[in-house]
């Protein structure tokens, strides 16, 4: 009961401010829709206690959904740590941003088809995490992605906002495809789509292939990786990274709900949860450990050079996404996970706090524009820098720290137990850890110190935003502070089996968590290095000496350029995709659809009038044309069994 | 004398019409000649419809046969009679404020509507070729005289006078084919025919063989399909409206009860010859009917090319001669009874001061003046057309489902070019009646006519929902013939 609770309640708020929040009007709608979820996130933690510590797992069946031939699909929760943990992510976070957006949005006239919306994210969200066969998660991934489009959007009469919602979209399609290629597959070779099955017969199927255009290939490696194309549209990795950063146009809550900390580590919740199929694909996890170390990488480097202060954040999160798809890809499943956990919190509690320092600034999101910020807002600062501290991953090496050290620095220490060759995850992670923590600091110190480079107006008029946003900037920067310390050992520590239970698969020679924990003393160190690096960088560049940023840009302008343009993959696509398929569309519009279909479509029409008038015309109103017509028929028909040879067949 | 009278348990519906008819003929005869008598004894009719019709249902499923088997009795024909005498019912009860409006009220028209409906139950029974003709000819001599029933009308003399005449003809080649099955198989008893006409010899002897194509060619002048169809638009423009709603309803049931009767009953085995002819049929009657209907302006001509062309589909069920293609005949039959009624209550209804309206202009902007009369319209249309989720689209389903169980792809692709088609001129009159400027306001819709709009509209969209005993019945009297 409780369960369904947590997940049909946001479906409630959902329907009632979408059908009713005309009738009902916005304030109702805000609070309906926000006090449902936070029930339900009191609930969820609930859960995440019965389950995580008190060892509870449950199978809530809520229908039968499709019956067709070997096909047996029914609709059932599936609570297990794995669930919970996500059950208190998503409405943990969810309804703090709910709360946020009564204050963000309060502006807006449409406000409660912006809480219907996020509701019903909030809804196939829970839907993906709680799903218990294939199709639900992918329903559940469809419906977030739905939600996602719908609400980077939000903002329809804003082109941009349009075309990064189609963008978004889109590019999920490519991922998407994949996916369901690999759910088809799937179901192709085990003939179900139920986890459970699919995880006991699933090692049966180990080093079987099959022929594709002449290759012996192997079906499992196949598999998983389709599926794990899913994940990287979803989870915004390297190739199908473009429309994250695009997704900023949309409102600031959302960013931090859907492009910050749910919808793209649904991702990272597939591969963890489908565990037991990735851990029988080695090679396959070591394609996810690369693109995750090559996103990490790549969109820190992109991160440098950012201005937007959301776009920043943004390539951030692609670059954390990145360490998560990293330790994933080397067996550290739940490492992965508890990064997702940590990062939850102190990656919304940037982004609020960002549309903190947005709000008061009247909607201006360039850095350039901002600076010396820090004394007027002072309690956005304050949450700002909890999250950096957080991000960078400050800590005492070996003892404590802020939660991302926790997180982060246990993937970098299990990269290097893992020992891929020449170490390349592990030091393109730290190289991607001393970035984070540049453009990190370089955000905080363009923002909030200095000299103030915003009109006079602007300034002067700059507030600090209202509780009803200030509130949950606190209870994340709560989470972003002590989320490491409480849960690592539960999450990763010596407890770990215990917490997990059988809802992640290590197989028999993955000892990569006991592995970490006996890495050379000064591989925990390194990451803290790098962190310290970066601060002294972006300290000396932007405090103590500011010329310094536009004389090294113009000392390395090309790769400055090309750093700014993102590597120019919005280009290359243009290029590579999206002009090919104008070209193709206006091919098949002009000749294939004006020329040949409408042509034939046309012709029939014609065809059809020239026939009615024939037919018109037979019709003379004399009875012996008639009559006349009786008998031509009979005889056609006489004549025919005649030439039939007396109808013998 | 008891022993006599339960032995006759079979024929009892068309004994009851019969005497029915001639009471209700001294009733009228002997009453002043006013319009309230007239219209009493027209529903004195619909009673005696309908307690034949309850005689109908409660006649035992068990096959029974009288007069040395020259008539049948079975689940096939009490499905079909019950859709016979709904139909003459439903279109007698359309008549009463027609006739009133247009002043020819007349006791008659009941009384002929009768004496036809006894023709056509016994064409449903019949198992003989002379018991086929005497119900055939009992139906189209009172059929002929209802369509000439407006005397003074010029128009309706005409469509009387051309259907005598094409019918006489019909009939003239119906009987030639008759002689020739009866001279080759010494039997005009379809049981006895059956058991002659089959294997080589028969298929080779060209006698039997054209003696079939004739039969047939009288029936299908009945239904009219293609190429037996001309004197169909002419005779529905011509005849009053109720008639035509008659026309379009009961006697296409009953033939094309009788033709299933009589190619399943005395000649299941040229099969592979009758499915032939009917497959021509049905082709040139979807084609034609869906072509020939757009260019028509007078709705009643449209509605006598829509019928050709539902004839046509039906004739697609028929095509495959297997139990699933006689269930959906049978089920489109009763599709197609309840949406072209529904059609015709509502074109009988359509009257300004001056007269009556039949051209499709004329109702222009209907959706302004009488908004639930046009939706009620737009969904019977639509449903003729054959646009899911209303009825006309399963019975279409179903026949062309059996078309393709039976690897008839042509069939069936064919039919569903011409319903698209089709679709054109249903769409063109819902497009005048939502789109077009409004004209002047409409008489209102009499009572009787507009419960059987609302009834027709009804079946028509719940249709899905409680198809289950319509299709369900259907079943049971396929199964009455073996394939």
């Amino acid at each position: 009961m409780i369960y369904l609770a947590i997940v049909f309640l946001p479906l409630a708020g959902a329907l009632i401010a979408g059908f009713f929040g005309r009738l009902i009007g916005p304030r109702p709608a805000e609070i309906v829709t926000t006090g449902f979820l936070i029930v339900a996130a009191v609930l969820s933690w609930v859960v995440f206690v019965r389950v995580g510590f008190g060892h509870e797992t449950a199978r809530v069946p809520v229908m039968r959904w499709i019956t067709s031939g070997d096909l047996d699909v029914s609709w059932v929760l599936r609570i297990d740590t794995l669930t919970a943990v996500m059950l208190v992510v998503v409405t943990t976070v969810s309804s703090l941003v709910h709360l946020y957006s009564i204050g963000y949005m309060h502006e807006d006239e449409h406000r409660q088809r912006f809480f219907s919306y996020l509701s019903l994210f909030t809804f196939a969200m829970l839907m993906l995490v709680t799903s218990d066969n294939l199709l639900q998660m992918f329903f559940g991934w469809e419906g977030v992605g739905l939600a996602s489009y719908l609400l980077i959007g939000f903002w329809y009469k804003k082109p941009e906002a349009n075309a990064a919602a189609i963008k978004a979209f889109v590019v999920n399609r490519v991922g998407d495809f994949g996916f369901a290629l690999g759910i088809f597959g799937l179901f192709f070779v085990f003939k179900t789509i139920n986890l459970d099955p699919l995880f006991t017969a699933a090692p049966s199927a180990v080093g079987k292939t099959f022929n594709f255009v002449g290759y012996e290939v192997d079906i499992l490696t196949t598999l998983a990786l389709l599926l794990f194309m899913g994940a990287m549209g979803k989870s915004a990795q390297f190739l199908l990274h473009t429309w994250l950063p695009d997704a900023m146009e949309g409102p600031t809550p959302v960013s931090a709900l859907i492009h910050a900390a749910t919808m793209v580590t649904a991702g990272v919740f597939m591969v963890a949860r489908l565990s037991p199929i990735f851990e029988l694909a080695p090679t396959a996890l070591q394609f996810v450990t690369f693109i995750g170390a090559l996103t990490a990488f790549f969109a820190a480097t992109v991160g440098l050079v950012q201005n937007d202060i959301k776009r920043v954040i943004a390539y951030s999160t692609c670059s954390q996404l990145g360490y998560m798809f990293v330790a994933c890809g080397i067996g550290a499943y739940t490492a992965g996970i508890f990064h997702l956990f940590t990062h939850a919190f102190f990656k919304a509690l940037l982004f609020l706090g960002a549309g903190s320092v947005i709000h008061a600034m009247h909607h201006e999101q360039d850095m350039r524009n901002m600076g010396g910020l820090a004394p007027k807002i002072r309690i956005t600062y304050a949450m700002m820098l909890i999250g950096t501290l957080a991000l960078t991953g400050v800590g005492i090496p070996h003892v404590a720290g802020f939660a991302g050290f926790h997180s982060k620095d246990a993937i970098i220490e299990a990269a290097y137990a893992a020992h891929t060759p020449n170490n390349y995850a592990f030091w393109t992670l730290v190289a991607a850890a001393l970035m984070t923590s540049f453009y990190s600091w370089r955000l905080i110190f363009m923002t909030f110190h200095g000299k103030s480079r915003a009109e006079p107006e602007v300034i002067k008029h700059a507030h600090e935003s209202p509780p009803v946003m200030l509130i949950p900037l606190g209870v994340l920067a709560v989470g972003a502070v002590l989320a490491g310390i409480v849960f690592s050992r539960y999450f990763i520590g010596h407890d770990y089996q215990a917490f997990w239970g059988k809802s992640i698969f290590e197989g028999p020679n993955n000892h990569i968590l006991h592995d970490m924990h006996n890495v050379p003393g000064w591989v925990g160190w390194a990451p803290f290095a790098a962190m310290a690096t970066g601060f002294v960088i972006a300290y000396v560049y932007y405090i103590a000496a500011p010329w310094l940023p536009a004389a090294t840009a113009r000392a390395f302008r090309p790769l400055y350029l090309f750093l700014l343009n993102k590597w120019y993959f919005d280009e290359l696509y243009n290029w590579l995709f999206v002009k090919p398929a104008f070209w193709l569309g206006r091919f098949l519009w002009k000749k294939g659809d004006g020329a040949v279909i409408d042509a034939t479509i046309d012709g029939t029409a014609a065809g059809v009038g020239w026939m009615t008038g024939k037919a018109m015309r037979l019709q003379t109103g004399y009875v012996y044309h008639y009559a006349f017509a009786m008998m031509l028929g009979v005889a056609a028909l006489v004549t025919y069994f005649m030439f039939q040879g007396g109808g013998v067949q | 004398m008891t022993s006599f009278l339960t032995g006759l348990g079979p024929i009892y519906p068309e004994i009851i019409i019969a005497i029915g008819a001639m009471a209700l003929l001294m009733y009228g005869v002997f009453r002043p000649e006013t319009d309230a008598n007239a219209e009493a004894t027209g529903w004195l009719g619909v009673l005696v419809l309908a307690t034949a019709a309850m005689t109908v249902a409660l006649d035992p499923p068990a096959p029974a046969s009288l007069f040395e088997g020259a008539f049948v009795s079975d689940r096939f024909t009490d499905f079909a009679k019950l859709l016979v005498i709904a139909g003459s019912a439903f279109a007698l009860m359309l008549s009463f404020d027609y006739f009133r409006r247009v002043k020819s009220l007349k006791f008659e028209y009941p009384v002929l509507v009768l004496l036809a409906t006894v023709g056509m139950l016994i064409m449903v029974s019949a198992n003989d070729l002379i018991t086929l003709y005497l119900g055939l000819e009992l139906q189209s001599l009172a059929l002929y005289v209802l369509a000439a029933f407006r005397r003074d009308n010029v128009k309706s003399s005409e469509a009387g006078l051309k259907y005598f005449v094409l019918g006489a003809l019909s009939s003239g080649m119906l009987l030639y084919g008759a002689s020739l099955i009866y001279g080759y198989t010494g039997s005009t008893n379809f049981t006895a025919i059956a058991a002659v006409a089959q294997g080589k010899a028969a298929a080779e002897s060209l006698g039997l063989i054209i003696g079939l194509v004739f039969l047939l060619v009288g029936i299908a002048f009945k239904i009219s399909a293609v190429p037996f169809h001309m004197w169909t638009p002419d005779v529905y423009e011509g005849a009053p409206t109720p008639v035509t709603a008659l026309f379009a309803a009961a006697p296409k049931i009953a033939a094309l009860a009788l033709l299933v009767r009589t190619m399943h009953g005395a000649f299941p085995g040229l099969g592979p010859q009758w499915q032939q002819v009917i497959t021509l049929l049905a082709i040139a009657s979807m084609l034609l009917g869906a072509v020939a209907a757009i260019g028509q302006t007078n709705i009643k001509r449209l509605m006598a090319y829509s019928s050709i062309g539902h004839v046509g589909y039906a004739l697609v069920g028929l095509a495959p001669n297997s139990p699933e293609g006689m269930q959906s005949v049978l089920i489109y039959l009763a599709i197609y009874l309840v949406m072209t009624l529904g059609v015709f209550a509502v074109i009988v209804s359509l009257h300004r001061k001056e007269g009556q309206v039949v051209e499709i202009a004329d109702l222009a902007g209907l959706s302004k003046t009488n908004l639930p009369l046009a939706f009620a319209l737009f969904i019977l249309l639509f449903s003729l057309a054959g646009i899911p989720p209303l009825a006309g689209f399963f019975a279409k389903f179903y026949v062309f489902a059996a078309a393709i169980k039976a690897g008839l792809y042509p069939l069936a692709i064919i039919g569903v070019l011409s319903s698209v088609i089709g679709a054109y001129y249903y769409l063109r009159v819902v497009k005048v009646m939502f789109f077009d400027e409004a004209k002047d306001k409409l008489l209102p819709v009499p009572r009787v006519p507009g419960m059987i709009v609302v009834a027709a509209s009804v079946f028509v969209i719940f249709f899905a929902v409680f198809a289950g005993p319509v299709v369900d019945a259907a079943a049971a009297a396929a199964k009455v013939f073996k394939f």
